[in-house]
């Protein structure tokens, strides 16, 4: 039932071994934290998962259907080839489209799977128009989630902070994905903010069919809700388990505690 | 919905045909002299090839510096098509149009894949490399001496009658280039292509291939350049390689940037002022270039987005406005994948 199985993967930036032998298998529906110090290495397993990055080593198989074993390989697919496949993402520094509206911001998640070409486009064809309606109204069901529908035709760069976050997991949903990966989704937010956005991204998984793999520096979240946990630090699974045997895990503590502080950024 | 898309559809068709009318009817009349007429026409070819430019590097975000390259490939295409050939007119600027269209797609291939400063090197000579292949295809193309004698828009012999139908012809095809990137960049292609030049990552991570879209845009902004470099070839009668220099292609940039970088109506205002400042600063003879250069930098010091920046001036809401001042209130469905207006309305 593995939906994404990462095999020992590592990558190596100039001598510096950013990720080494990195495992993760995770299952249909599983919420997953993936957590360590600034430097660890998360971001850069995203990136190799999205294919930002090719590991230079290891290998990564991905089963949209999420039955049976993960099968197919997509080390050397290019990241929009992982999207369309079905793995989407948020990013750390939001990198929304900033000069276009909120509602344009989803609607381009969604042009993979539009049916009309640029021919039709331009001929403005029956087709286009049934398309631009029906992706139209899609695009504004994911903001109504998100509470953001009535800035749709705000531009998103003057969306304020916790909005902007929220507007990328949107983003990200439109592209209809099986596996959802967050990259410090609550980064910026107040306790108020974080506490809704916990109950938001459980119920996106429930209503979307998700599995989630995020990544967050707030801990509360991350025990709250995730399932399991896998801790990275200086590009190593240094410990796995659930939330609460990590949280008493020397070596995690170890990790967070001894050496360097957290800073939260 | 549907009443709206009705509307607008309507609105953008009387409002052209109506400017239309006007200006043909002011050059028949001469109240718009010969001279005018025949520098409004000049205009016309201008933005073509000024929109076919933004498309690439407006809308894409892809800095091009090649343009007067395209063109020329347009211009001689046509040219030979019409004289070797014996194409009609049309035929042979669409054609033109096509052939460029392939020089872009094989100059896209290597050069796309760079970026910013490198995109624009590379464009540029690009441009060059084309310029001096035209010098030395003399027995197709003339060489230095030139391509004499393609013929004209039309020969009635009547100076008023034919720079009507010159200006007419030049006219439709601004109409043909505005449906094209208008409609293209309000769809979801276009959607697709603006997004990579407001993050080509993020566009990337959204399904999007960045350089299929690339290769779209760039492809297409040549089959437009040639287009606008066809009609350039009809509208001289004549044809040399010093009209395609790298100046030229300057002088496109310079129109997009003045007009606004993804602004159609900027590139269409930008484009017709930018031909008459040209003109009237002929008297300064070399000193043009400096006046010239002097308000670049000006502008780019006070104006950095342009006359326009992205947004666009809006028939459809100027005639609701003025016209329809009951049916303000269906204004508010913008958003609207139909309506013919920039949903970016607004300052920044
Ligand atoms: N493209 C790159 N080139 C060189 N080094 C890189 C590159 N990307 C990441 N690194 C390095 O790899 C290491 C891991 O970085 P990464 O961004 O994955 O950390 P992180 O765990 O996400 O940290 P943070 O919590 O600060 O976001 C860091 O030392 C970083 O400097
Ligand atoms: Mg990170």
């Amino acid at each position: 039932m593995a939906v994404l199985d990462a095999k020992s993967i590592s990558i190596v930036f100039g001598g510096l071994k950013a990720v080494t032998n990195f495992d993760l298998k995770l299952e249909k529906g599983e919420l997953v934290g993936l957590i360590g110090p600034n430097g660890a290495g998360k971001t850069t397993v995203f990136n190799m998962l999205t294919g930002v990055y090719n590991p230079t080593g290891g290998d990564i198989l991905f089963n949209k259907a999420g039955e049976g074993a993960a099968t197919k390989s997509i080390v050397g697919l290019k990241p929009f080839q992982i999207t369309q496949l079905g793995i989407a993402r948020t990013f750390q520094n939001i990198r929304l489209f900033k000069d276009l509206s909120v509602l344009d911001n989803v609607r381009i998640a969604f042009h993979f799977g539009v049916k009309y070409n640029a021919l039709q486009g331009i001929l403005r064809t029956p087709l286009f128009f049934k398309e631009e309606e029906s992706i139209t109204e899609k695009a504004r069901d994911l903001l109504k989630i998100f509470n953001i529908h009535g800035k749709e035709n705000e531009l998103a760069k003057n969306l304020p902070y916790g909005e902007q976050r929220k507007l990328e997991i949107a983003r990200a949903l439109a592209t209809n994905p099986k596996l959802l990966l967050l990259d410090e989704p609550a980064a910026g937010m107040n306790p108020q903010e974080t506490h809704d956005l916990m109950h938001l991204i459980s119920f996106i998984r429930d209503k979307f069919d998700l599995t989630i793999l995020l990544i967050e520096h707030d801990m509360s979240l991350v025990m709250g809700i995730c399932e399991r946990i896998v801790v990275l630090d200086y590009g190593q699974t240094i410990a796995v388990g659930t939330p609460s045997q990590i949280s008493k895990d020397p070596k995690v503590i170890k990790a967070y505690l001894g050496e360097g502080v957290e800073t939260g950024a | 919905m549907k009443k709206n898309r009705f509307f607008n559809a309507i609105t953008l068709t009387v409002t052209s045909a109506s400017l239309y009318i006007l200006l043909a009817l002011l050059i028949f009349t001469g109240i718009i002299d010969e001279y005018n007429g025949q520098l409004l026409t000049l205009a016309g070819i201008y933005v073509i090839v000024s929109l076919s430019l933004n498309l690439i590097t407006g809308f894409t975000g892809q800095l091009a510096l090649g343009h007067a390259g395209f063109m020329a490939v347009g211009a001689y295409s046509t040219a030979i098509i019409i004289m070797r050939l014996n194409v009609p007119m049309i035929p042979a600027v669409f054609a033109g149009g096509l052939i460029t269209a392939i020089f872009g797609l094989l100059i896209g291939i290597p050069t796309l894949r760079l970026r910013g400063d490198y995109l624009a090197i590379t464009t540029l000579g690009f441009g060059e490399i084309i310029r001096v292949i035209m010098v030395n295809l003399e027995g197709l193309t003339g060489g230095a001496a030139g391509l004499k004698g393609v013929p004209p828009f039309s020969d009635s012999g009547d100076f008023i009658l034919d720079a009507v139908i010159k200006f007419s012809w030049v006219y439709g095809f601004v109409i043909f280039t505005l449906v094209v990137v208008s409609n293209l960049i309000k769809s979801s292609p276009g959607r697709a292509i603006i997004s990579i030049r407001e993050d080509e990552i993020a566009s990337n991570s959204m399904g999007i291939n960045v350089p299929y879209y690339k290769m779209f845009s760039f492809t297409m902004s040549a089959f437009l350049a040639g287009i606008g470099g066809g009609l350039y070839a009809i509208y001289f009668g004549y044809l040399n390689p010093q009209m395609f220099g790298f100046l030229n292609s300057v002088n496109f940039v310079v129109i997009v940037v003045l007009g606004g970088m993804g602004s159609i109506t900027g590139t269409i205002l930008a484009g017709i002022g930018f031909t008459y400042i040209q003109e009237w600063l002929r008297i300064f003879k070399d000193f043009r270039l400096v006046i010239f250069g002097l308000a670049l930098i000006s502008v780019m010091l006070f104006w950095p987005k342009g006359l326009m920046g992205t947004n666009e001036i809006s028939v459809v809401k100027l005639v609701r406005k003025y016209f329809f001042k009951n049916k303000n209130s269906d204004n508010s469905s913008s958003g609207s994948p139909a309506s013919g207006e920039s949903q970016s309305e607004g300052v920044r």
